[in-house]
């Protein structure tokens, strides 16, 4: 139990295709201290769902990762299988993006939730006294039943706090949560977000949160990253975000988002996002930035610290964005 | 449940009146005189061949003779056979066991072997999948009866390990002379069962919930067994129930390679003498055995997928 929670360094990943081994994420930094609620913001296809799979070790298939990625100092690239499975059973657990799709809908409710533990050796019974407790604590009405009903007996929303009451059967120290709350709708959402935030806090555990809703991210937690084409390009607290956001990128994403005060029509980021694959040399974002200036092309931009928060980006100084 | 079970029990019994009406006809539309069938060609007189016509009632009218027989059927009389002299239901009665434990052990060979090859391809892809397809290709592309001259040589003349012939007396040298015969019948079908069930996992191994079940620490065992096979069962028991419900019509091949006497080989050597009232019965027989698989198949597709469930509540 030593170092943070969570440190990722510089964890480059590359799909083994065949062809060119293309890339996915490059020299991805981040980290993660105990208790603390962390936001990783982006496009689709910027590979924010990559890193958080990497943390358990879920690489896609092939794939090849160098940097190094530790959970209480301990390395999942270089952990043993077993030591893999013990981790995922204790120490970290995903809340996944459609509780429909994640969730063997042959199995009953108990069975899911009770799973992990069973793996790892804890008695049925015990098992599912814990999980009765756990599908109360995340709202569930008359959880004992419930542990014998099938996924396609609850709603969407239920499901989720299913998926949430598996998540936390472990006791674990880290959640990761890969959009928990996307394939939801509006009202649901709230009431998710309002049970995960409390067990968080009850529980005192880290988070990742991986959303592309920045005002979401912003709500829930203290720093957020925010990546684009398989890097990171911002990190700040959730209010410098807000106040004062360092990258073009970050800005452009902040005027897209529709604001109910405001008479005007938000601004989309012009053209479309890229892979790490696509993206051309020195800065990905170049090519749809409006203060692009010749350097930027040249080499890629590196982490620069400007009052506490961390930017790759050659004009973050000149550019006051607010 | 129960009216699901009322329903379907009415509807099997619509098929096999609808059945019998066209296995009686097209035995009825065969090219010949059935009288002169059932005299086997030979010359009799007059008053013989009227009193054939009068005891299959041969000169009723053709709505009239069908009638008597399902009337018969009904009750269990499928009358009697004109080469047997004997009644046709004590006929298939006694040949029935022989067929029933070979449809049974083929049945248990290709539910087995089909299983084992097509995880295997599904779980080790590369040269072992490879292998699988191409060896499921070639046993499926092996007729029965080529699979049993094969068989009879190999295991049967040169290594003598089983008997080529015969039924066998008592229950376990019955399994020992139906080895060979259940090996030839379920060969075909092996790579049938494999090929489904390769698929099937195939497409469940990508499923998100695998994914979810790997990140929560459960051994891949476990998840293969609870989340992939488990729910991969649903195509592989449709495609069983069909096949083994169609062994019936494929042990006519092989209980005449084996000489077996079952049901198969009576219904060969009946076709050939036009030995009707038998051939009328077998065919129903098979009939109901369709019927019958397709009914334990969807008793048993709710067991396996709780979505599929009769039971009030269950949502389709």
């Amino acid at each position: 139990m030593t170092g943070r929670l969570l440190e990722i360094e510089k964890l480059t990943v590359r799909l083994a295709a065949g062809k060119a081994a293309r890339p996915i994420l490059g020299g991805v930094s981040l980290h993660v201290e105990r208790g603390e609620a962390v936001g990783l913001v982006g496009e689709s296809g910027s590979g924010k769902s990559v890193t958080c799979r990497s943390v358990l070790g879920l690489l896609p298939e092939g794939a090849s990762a160098s940097g190094s990625l530790r959970v209480n100092g301990e390395d999942i690239l270089t952990m043993s299988s077993t030591r893999l499975r013990e981790l995922r059973r204790r120490d970290v657990s995903m809340i996944f993006q459609d509780p429909r799709a994640s969730i063997n809908p042959m199995r009953r409710i108990g069975d899911f939730v009770t799973e992990g533990m069973r793996a790892g050796g804890v008695p049925q019974k015990d098992a599912l006294k814990r999980a009765e407790e756990l599908l109360e604590s995340v709202g569930i009405r008359e959880p004992g039943p419930a542990l014998h009903r099938y996924p396609h007996e609850f709603s969407g929303g239920m499901l989720q706090r299913v998926m949430i009451a598996g998540a936390l059967a472990g006791g674990p120290r880290l959640l990761l949560a890969d959009e928990p709350t996307t394939a939801l709708d509006v009202t649901t959402q709230a009431e998710v977000v309002s049970i995960l935030t409390r067990l968080r806090a009850e529980r005192d555990m880290g988070m990742l949160f991986v959303t592309h809703d920045l005002e979401l991210a912003a709500a829930i937690c203290d720093r957020i990253y925010v990546m684009y084409a398989g890097r990171i390009v911002e990190a700040q607290s959730a209010e410098g975000l807000f106040g004062r956001p360092r990258h073009p990128y970050t800005s452009g994403l902040l005027a897209a988002t529709p604001r109910l005060e405001s008479d005007e029509p938000p601004h989309g980021v012009p053209g479309r996002p890229v892979s790490l694959a696509e993206a051309p040399d020195g800065c990905a974002f170049a090519a749809r930035c409006a203060h692009v200036r010749p350097g930027c092309t040249e080499r890629e931009p590196v982490h620069r610290e400007i009052d506490g928060a961390q930017v790759a980006c050659l004009r973050a100084e000149e550019l006051i964005h607010d | 449940m129960a009216g699901f079970l009322l329903r379907r029990i009415g509807g099997i019994a619509v098929t096999l009146l609808v059945a019998s009406f066209l296995v009686f006809g097209s035995v009825h539309l065969a090219p010949g005189d059935p009288a002169s069938f059932l005299l086997g060609g030979r010359s009799a007189s007059p008053a013989a061949v009227a009193a054939i016509k009068e005891q299959y009632h041969l000169n009723d009218p053709f709505l009239v003779q069908y009638t008597k027989w399902v009337g018969g059927v009904v009750t269990g009389d499928f009358g009697k056979s004109a080469t047997f002299r004997q009644d046709v239901g004590g006929l298939i009665a006694a040949r029935l066991p022989t067929t029933l434990l070979l449809i049974g052990y083929a049945g248990l060979l290709i539910l087995v072997g089909g299983l084992a090859s097509g995880a295997l391809a599904a779980l080790r892809r590369g040269v072992v999948d490879r292998a699988v397809l191409i060896g499921t290709g070639i046993a499926t592309a092996t007729p029965s009866f080529v699979a049993a001259i094969g068989l009879i040589s190999l295991f049967a003349v040169q290594l003598a390990w089983f008997p080529a012939f015969g039924d066998g007396g008592g229950f376990g040298d019955r399994v020992y002379h139906l080895t060979l015969p259940a090996a030839a019948l379920a060969l075909t079908f092996v790579g049938l069962v494999a090929r489904v069930t390769r698929t099937s996992m195939l497409e469940e191994l990508g499923r998100e919930h695998v994914e979810v079940a790997r990140s929560r620490g459960v051994p891949g065992s476990e998840v293969v067994r609870r989340h992939v096979l488990r729910n991969a069962l649903g195509p592989i028991t449709t495609v069983t129930g069909t096949v083994v419900a169609g062994l019936l019509v494929a042990t006519s091949i092989v209980e005449t390679a084996f000489g077996l006497s079952g049901v198969g080989q009576l219904l060969v050597s009946s076709v050939t003498v036009k030995d009707f009232p038998v051939v009328q019965a077998v065919s129903l027989l098979v009939v109901l055995a369709f019927v019958t698989a397709n009914l334990v198949v969807d008793l048993v597709q709710p067991l396996i997928d709780p979505r599929l469930s009769h039971a009030k509540g269950g949502r389709a």
